[in-house]
């Protein structure tokens, strides 16, 4: 349903992404991955539409998404951002019906809009905040009131740039859980996410990036070796599995692995 | 929000009302409720009444509402509480071309219609020349917008500036009255010609309100929501433009309104910009007819420029508004 054909964005002389190819299907929930910089939120607005490839096509059910509408396109896409400034009095109730922007006709929202955008703050825990202003919401709340926004929406494919961002881990694990069972709904996940043990714990399919070049493509326990994530992230890192079956990826610090530091003393007087 | 249509019926009861109040206020009093009487059967005070007093309260209700929607709408594209419509350069381009016309013109067959017609023109011109530097590749950033405006409203600053050195004293007396702003000559002439512009404009303006509900979230979100920001950006541009311009000929520089108005419009009822246009339009009418009032009465039978008043008291208010309200101005 999602597809990309040799995608490629530059700024200048300066490639952010290049050489993507993917073919994503309906009801999987795939994860980016990589260092900062990697690509990984270029290729989301890439994805959205916000931003036009260089080189390539991406297509969403098949039609190129440059055929789309602005407002045809957001009733297959929706997009959340990391950043987020609002410098008006909004209450988070009417935020999240900004979400059902794309499908309105008239000037109002009908009882039904109403209904889904209750019914999406409650699936992110939002309601006790649903008459509080806006911009005097913690980045957590906020976070929590942006997600209700985006599933307001109601679109076939989710775009999430940082989504487990801001939150505790409890409404990590929640925002995560909440994206599997979306995907498992049939709809379509891609998010960019830093934290590696999180992508683990949920991701169907993980996209690794390093400078906008694509590295691996691949299932979690796939893409998550020690090796492969040292040569992206240069970093030595340690991968165990958990009785449960759960990947636990942690970075190592020097004093363990000495000898993948060579500017460190002590590596310089071992060699 | 229930709260917010009856903060609009409040002030559509209140319009109509100012509006008679300050039709019979003056040196010659008419009580409101005898104006009825008085229009049906021709009694005393009907010329007054028809050909002074309504002309000069209706252009002044049109000029605020039209100044307070813009300041709306310039704030919800800019996403900042503090712009105000001579941000992108119409105030200040109106007053360019009504001082080149005072100056360098003037007079001729044309002299009633001149300085507005001049002034409409310098308004809507240096607002096109303000976009079209914004225009970089098909696309006008905000933020271009935004200082494009400025330096171009600096550089009409100077022309009037120049101007004024050139003038005679003729000539400067009536441009300092003109920049200040007055309804001192509002006749039926002038509502008929200015009204359909306001009304164009203002009907373009309202459109907007859900796409600029949409655009408070950023440029990026209300393109990922379906908005298509580019065309939301010319539209309200030429919106503002045009209804500016219209004001600002017909009456001149007044300040303040843009500002003001919809701030106290958020304050009561919150950022929908659905209720915050139409809010804006009633309260920016019953503010401007109130502040005429005052600078035609205060100091009879002299006459105060009306953008003095609105200044003065605006100012002020709005220092007050900020230390009150520190927190809610800013985030609500």
């Amino acid at each position: 349903m999602v597809e990309l054909e040799r995608v490629g964005y530059r700024i200048g002389q300066k490639w952010l992404v290049r050489n993507i190819d993917l073919k994503i299907e309906a009801g999987q929930f795939w994860i980016f991955v990589g260092p900062n910089g990697a690509g990984k939120s270029t290729l989301l607005r890439l994805i959205s539409g916000e931003l036009a490839p260089t080189t390539g096509w991406i297509r969403f059910f098949g039609e190129s998404i440059s055929e789309y509408p602005p407002r045809e396109l957001a009733r297959k896409r929706a997009y959340l951002q990391q950043k987020r400034d609002v410098n008006f009095p909004f209450r988070a109730s009417e935020i999240v019906l900004l979400g059902r922007h794309p499908h309105l006709n008239g000037a109002k929202e009908s009882a039904t809009d109403l209904v889904i955008a209750q019914e999406a703050m409650k699936q992110v825990q939002a309601e006790m905040f649903a008459e509080r202003l806006y911009p005097t919401l913690s980045g957590g709340e906020a976070s929590r009131v942006d997600l209700a926004r985006i599933l307001a929406q109601e679109p076939r494919i989710f775009l999430l740039d940082e989504p487990t961002n801001h939150l505790d881990p409890r409404h990590q694990v929640q925002t995560l859980r909440l994206c599997q069972s979306i995907a498992q709904s049939g709809r379509t996940v891609i998010a960019a996410i830093h934290d590696l043990n999180l992508a683990s714990m949920y991701a169907d399919q993980v996209l690794m990036l390093r400078e906008g070049n694509p590295i691996a493509v691949g299932t979690p326990e796939f893409i998550f070796t020690a090796q492969q994530l040292e040569a992206v992230y240069d970093v030595p890192f340690e991968v165990m599995q958990l009785s449960s079956g759960q990947l636990v990826v942690v970075p190592l610090s020097s004093d363990s692995r000495p000898n993948s530091y060579p500017n460190t003393q002590t590596s310089i007087l071992e060699t | 929000m229930p709260n917010r249509a009856k903060i609009l019926l409040i002030l559509g009861i209140s319009l109509p009302i100012s509006l008679c109040v300050a039709a019979g206020v003056g040196a010659y009093q008419i009580l409101p409720w005898h104006i009825p009487h008085i229009l049906l059967f021709h009694k005393d005070g009907f010329e007054v009444l028809l050909y002074v007093r309504f002309p000069r309260v209706l252009l002044s209700a049109i000029v605020g509402s039209v100044l307070a929607i813009s300041g709306a709408t310039l704030q919800g594209i800019f996403r900042n509480p503090l712009a105000d419509p001579g941000l992108i350069g119409v105030t200040a381009g109106a007053g360019l071309g009504a001082a080149i016309w005072i100056v360098l013109i003037g007079g001729g067959f044309l002299s009633i219609w001149g300085v507005p017609v001049a002034a409409f023109t310098g308004g809507v011109l240096v607002t096109i020349g303000v976009w079209k530097i914004a225009q970089t590749q098909g696309q006008v950033l905000t933020v271009t917008l935004l200082l494009a405006g400025i330096a171009l409203n600096s550089f009409a600053g100077a022309g009037i500036g120049l101007m004024t050195f050139l003038a005679d004293e003729e000539q400067l007396r009536s441009l300092t009255f003109w920049l200040l702003g007055g309804f001192g000559g509002a006749t039926w002439r002038v509502v008929t010609v200015t009204l359909p512009i306001a009304t164009i404009g203002a009907v373009v303006l309202f459109r907007l309100a859900r796409a600029l509900n949409a655009m408070s979230l950023g440029e990026s979100e209300a393109y990922h929501l379906g908005v298509s920001t580019e065309s939301l950006k010319r539209w309200a541009i030429f919106g503002v433009a045009l209804t500016v311009g219209a004001a600002v000929s017909a009456a001149g520089g007044i300040g303040f309104v843009g500002l003001v108005v919809p701030h106290l419009l958020r304050l009561m009822g919150g950022a929908d910009h659905r209720y915050l246009l139409p809010g804006s339009a009633l309260g920016g009418a019953i503010l401007l007819v109130l502040a005429d009032l005052f600078a035609r009465t205060v100091a009879v039978p002299a006459e105060l420029p009306v953008g003095v008043v609105t200044a003065l008291l605006g100012g002020p208010f709005f220092l007050w508004l900020l230390m009150r309200f520190k927190k809610e101005v800013v985030y609500g």
